[in-house]
């Protein structure tokens, strides 16, 4: 998927984690975590592995992390994803590229 | 991935505890609680601009978190919103045991929802048939119509009534004794039971006032209801108290369902128990009673 504007989904409450999906050039990764000297190298393999999966090959892309389970992670990238194109209201491909 | 088993329309449910699906921190452990269901919330508690967000959410948390024994339902979002089909699909898609039709109001509404999810259940490779439904009765409208509402599908499993949409409708404030309630409650009631499907108060809103929750969870157990809707977990323990069968209650429905036994061995159809008229209705309430207690963890006979 092309990131053609910014986008953002998610929170800055405990267990959440708030994502920002930018226009840019290669994949570029900013995480922020209270957790990332335990947890940052999982944090970055979800959040790439979720990108890849829907194909955004360029794109700047802010983690703010709040001790988010692998699953909220995938959900908050994927939704700033799909909110970046204007794609996040209806026909979801649910078990399509939004899987586990 | 989690592969849910398929649900049971008849199963217990005496406590719904509603849990906003757009919150991480609330649905990654609402399981540990120990409510019968939980209810995630597509609707009232999800803002109008994070409805996408909380679909993601939801889809993700059916799929990777092990709710175990504990009922997954979803409400979705109302049939006069631009949400409601899209919630349909991701609750199918994800596996949820049912859905929640919101401001039911006549049996059309409920076809309309069927429709979709069987599409739903088509599109996603899902066993048709699986995904139960249950109706939020949430205004005079909607209890006049209760009981073409719980027989318009072979998926109901109940209906509900939603107390703060339906006083607002009626013009009243909730009151001590629940009169400003009773016909609405007693309507539903009928209307379940004539349709042979489950049926749930409201939630109680004041989470502080215990004493006033603890009269109207004995009121409603007194009036016949399986379960109530609940919004926070320190009010799981005294529902379940309360629906759970007495060790009185038990010990009577024990010796009915054993007297009945070697009464109809004899061919005798009415007889006494304790001192009390008895004939087979009284059986089958026993055998109810049994099956709840078992239910609820609270046999230890060998019936």
């Amino acid at each position: 998927m092309l990131i053609e504007k910014i986008a953002m989904a998610g929170t800055l409450e405990s267990s959440d984690a708030q994502v920002t999906v930018e226009p840019g050039k290669g994949l570029e990764l900013n995480i922020q975590s209270s957790v990332l000297n335990q947890y940052g190298r999982q944090i970055k393999s979800t959040v790439l592995e979720t990108l890849n999966r829907l194909e955004v090959k360029d794109a700047r892309v802010t983690v703010v992390d709040k001790g988010a389970l692998d699953c909220t992670l995938k959900a908050r990238v994927e939704c700033a994803v799909f909110r970046s194109c204007d794609q996040s209201e209806s026909n979801i491909p649910w078990g399509g590229v939004i899987n586990d | 991935m989690i592969n849910r088993p398929r649900p049971d329309k008849k199963r217990l449910r005496r406590t719904m505890m509603f849990m906003n699906a757009q919150k991480p921190g609330l649905i990654k452990d609402a399981y540990i609680y120990g409510s019968d269901s939980i209810i995630l919330d597509l609707e009232d508690a999800v803002a109008e601009n994070q409805k996408d967000a909380a679909r993601f959410s939801l889809y993700h948390a059916l799929k990777n978190i092990d709710y175990g024994d504990t009922e997954v339902i979803v409400r979705i979002n109302g049939l006069d919103t631009p949400h409601w089909q899209e919630d349909v699909r991701v609750c199918v898609a994800g596996g949820a045991d049912g859905i929640r039709i919101a401001k039911c109001e006549n049996a059309e509404m409920v076809r309309q929802v069927e429709a979709a999810v069987l599409a739903a259940e088509r599109e996603f490779g899902v066993e048709e048939g699986r995904t139960l439904l249950m109706a939020a009765l949430e205004s005079p409208m909607g209890i006049m119509n209760a009981y073409e509402i719980v027989t318009a599908s072979d998926r109901m499993l109940g209906c509900a009534i939603s107390g703060g949409d339906f006083r607002k409708s009626m013009h009243v404030q909730i009151q001590r004794g629940g009169v400003e309630m009773m016909v609405a409650r007693g309507q539903m009631l009928l209307a379940a039971r004539a349709a042979g499907v489950q049926c749930f108060d409201t939630m109680y809103p004041n989470i502080d006032d215990m004493e006033g929750f603890k009269a109207e969870v004995i009121q409603n157990h007194q009036m016949g209801f399986d379960g109530k809707s609940i919004v926070n977990p320190k009010q799981i323990a005294f529902v379940h108290e309360t629906f759970a069968p007495t060790e009185k209650e038990i010990a009577y429905a024990e010796k009915l369902v054993r007297g009945c036994q070697a009464q109809a061995d004899a061919g005798i159809g009415v007889y006494t128990v304790d001192g009390k008229m008895v004939d087979i209705p009284f059986f089958e309430d026993a055998k109810r009673i049994i099956a709840l207690a078992k239910a609820c963890g609270v046999y230890h006979g060998d019936l």
